[in-house]
């Protein structure tokens, strides 16, 4: 027994590592959902970077073909201008992948830094930005969004300010409950007692131990942030005209829905399978990690 | 619990002073200030001077906060800048029936769907029924709710003409047109609803199940019939209402966009054609009736929070 025990402690951290590997790719070979999301995301990843070469025709170039059904020139249709659906759907990838990504990182690291601050320093520090977080956690981050936008304006750059800031208070608050909880922990004293400054202390002690629910919210997030952004575009508050994004090519197509339904159709199920694939790969990593904090909804 | 509530409304007060200071300042403090821009606009500056006076904007900004707060209290939200100089309130005001009209019918529709789905996929957890209402509910928190709006206007009123596609009718007009009116947007605002509410009952009702005092009862010898009625279902209602006031945020959220595919004048609209047209008192005042409607709709839920829980305590 009491070597088995030994055995365990005496592991190489490579190994360890190993087959802490094999175990996610097991479990994420096993939870079928994870498996369509990773497949699907990957691949609007790479279609999304290789756009030029993956689309079949030029997003912006306009053609005689106006609203034509889905055809074997033409897979998914063509708009009111004669533009390709499919190329337009596939370029706008790009956008709403890297305002999703984007975002949640921005949010993530102020999120993180506000909600370790407030934590770790506690007092009035922490008064003064847990009231702000709460005042922001009493809406819907969407609302905040649209707010903000209200504020600073429509265009492709505001709309990245406003949906990162809409989405601060969800890792604020997720990050400052970790800190809470790890504070007191004995290993913390130990550094401290070491000499280690606060700083040390929060980034290379704190900080690895919140990983777990940020990994989960984050993956969660950018499915929301992807929605906000179709959102924004499609009511008219989003990317400027001519972007090929998403929810712009959905609200440009309102017009013309009674003659031509591929056009209302596809933008939305491009955005919809991109969503589902985050959220089913946002769930199987909550089982995974274990994370209990997070839900999955905005 | 009286305290309690006091101190929740006092709380709620101050948020909603709290969302009208930011809004007042962050709309004067965006450079290039986009109130003085739109005056500026007219290109006569006799007149852009006579406007500036008009809404007070020649005066230091601490007495037109002053002003401004005096006005918000007394219910005057100021007038539009766009088109004709309509008060701000009245905009408002025709436009929160709507948003309630169709607030309230998609929380009506999402508990009739989500209640029975949430407890049937419970309670046969792992099971056939259960694997298809997870499903579908993950589709549904998926489905951007403008998309699925589209998608019914496509189906119910381009193609099978059964429903009016945008519009309002007051209820003044009769029941029918007003509800025809309200049935597919309603649908698409209360379905990402539902998901949200079942996946919510699901995990709470199992966790119920699996308490103590569940198998207790079980092994008193109660009813299975009984036991779910009166044992699980209301305990299993106590977290579903605490992320109520959340959902209910959600709902709200929904109900601004599809207004605008809808083409309702409601709030949402109000708010959005206010952001196009930089009508910057039209988009305060919205932001103010939108933010009161959520900080109200969350204490109700706490209120409803401590009638639902009696071992809940408050001092």
């Amino acid at each position: 027994m009491a070597q088995a025990s030994e055995s365990k402690m005496v592991v190489p951290v490579a190994l360890d590592a190993a087959r802490r590997r094999r175990r996610w790719a097991r479990h994420m070979i096993r939870d079928k959902k994870a498996l369509i999301g990773l497949i699907v995301l990957s691949a609007l990843i790479l279609g999304g970077l290789f756009a030029p070469l993956v689309a079949p025709y030029d997003p912006n170039i306009m053609d005689f073909d106006m609203i034509a059904a889905p055809s074997w020139s033409h897979p998914l249709g063509t708009d009111d201008l004669g533009r390709d659906l499919l190329s337009r759907l596939i370029h706008g990838a790009q956008v709403s992948l890297f305002v999703g990504i984007s975002t949640v990182a921005i949010a993530l690291v102020a999120g993180v830094g506000l909600g370790i601050a407030a934590g770790y320093f506690g007092g009035w520090i922490d008064t003064i930005i847990m009231r702000y977080i709460d005042l922001q956690w009493a809406f819907p981050n969407f609302i905040i969004a649209v707010y903000l936008v209200a504020v600073f304006g429509t265009g492709l750059s505001n709309v990245i300010v406003a949906i990162s800031l809409a989405f601060v208070d969800d890792f604020a608050r997720i990050a400052r409950g970790m800190v809470l909880s790890i504070r007191e922990e004995q290993y913390i004293a130990a550094a401290r007692t070491l000499g280690a400054s606060d700083f040390r202390i929060m980034w290379r002690h704190i900080l690895p131990n919140t990983m777990a629910p940020l990994i989960v919210q984050a993956t969660f997030s950018v499915s929301y942030a992807i929605l906000a952004e179709a959102g924004l575009s499609f009511l008219g508050l989003g990317v400027q005209a001519s972007t090929p994004t998403w929810g712009l090519i959905l609200a440009e197509s309102r017009s013309f829905i009674s003659r031509a339904w591929w056009l209302g159709v596809y933008p939305g199920l491009f955005i919809m399978v991109t969503v589902l694939s985050i959220n089913f790969l946002g769930d199987a990593l909550r089982d995974l990690l274990d994370v209990k904090e997070v839900q999955d909804h905005p | 619990m009286g305290k309690f509530l006091l101190r929740r409304t006092f709380g709620a007060i101050v948020v909603m002073w709290a969302v009208a200071t930011l809004v007042f300042f962050m709309l004067r403090a965006v450079p290039g200030d986009p109130m003085l821009a739109m005056v500026f606009d007219t290109g006569d500056p006799a007149a852009a001077e006579e406007m500036r006076r008009d809404f007070g904007l020649d005066q230091p900004v601490y007495i037109q906060y002053v002003k401004y707060f005096v006005q918000v209290t007394r219910g005057n939200l100021g007038t539009s800048i766009y088109g004709s100089r309509v008060p701000v309130s009245r905009i408002v005001a025709e436009a929160f029936p709507r948003t309630m009209s169709l607030a309230l019918l998609s929380f009506v529709l999402a508990l009739i769907i989500a209640v029975p789905a949430g407890l049937i996929s419970a309670l046969k957890k792992h099971s056939a029924i259960d694997h298809g209402v997870t499903i579908v509910a993950f589709i549904g928190l998926s489905m951007p709710d403008f998309w699925l709006a589209i998608l019914l206007i496509i189906a119910f009123a381009a193609q099978l003409h059964w429903l009016p596609a945008v519009g309002y009718v007051p209820l003044a007009q009769g029941l029918w047109p007003w509800f025809s009116h309200l049935i597919l947007p309603t649908i698409a605002i209360g379905t990402p609803f539902a998901a949200i509410i079942a996946r919510m009952i699901r995990s709470s009702m199992l966790e119920v199940l699996k308490a103590d005092f569940m198998r207790v009862s079980r092994s008193k010898g109660l009813l299975e019939k009984r036991l779910l009625v009166v044992h699980a279902f209301p305990n299993a209602l106590i977290p579903v209402v605490t992320v109520m006031g959340i959902a209910l945020a959600l709902l709200m959220a929904g109900t601004v966009v599809v207004e605008n595919v809808f083409a309702i004048k409601g709030l949402g609209r109000v708010l959005i054609q206010g952001i196009l047209n930089r009508d910057y008192p039209v988009v305060q005042g919205a932001i103010l009736v939108v933010s009161a409607i959520f900080i109200f709709s969350n204490l109700l839920v706490d209120a409803l929070y401590t009638v639902i829980d009696p071992r809940i305590r408050y001092d």
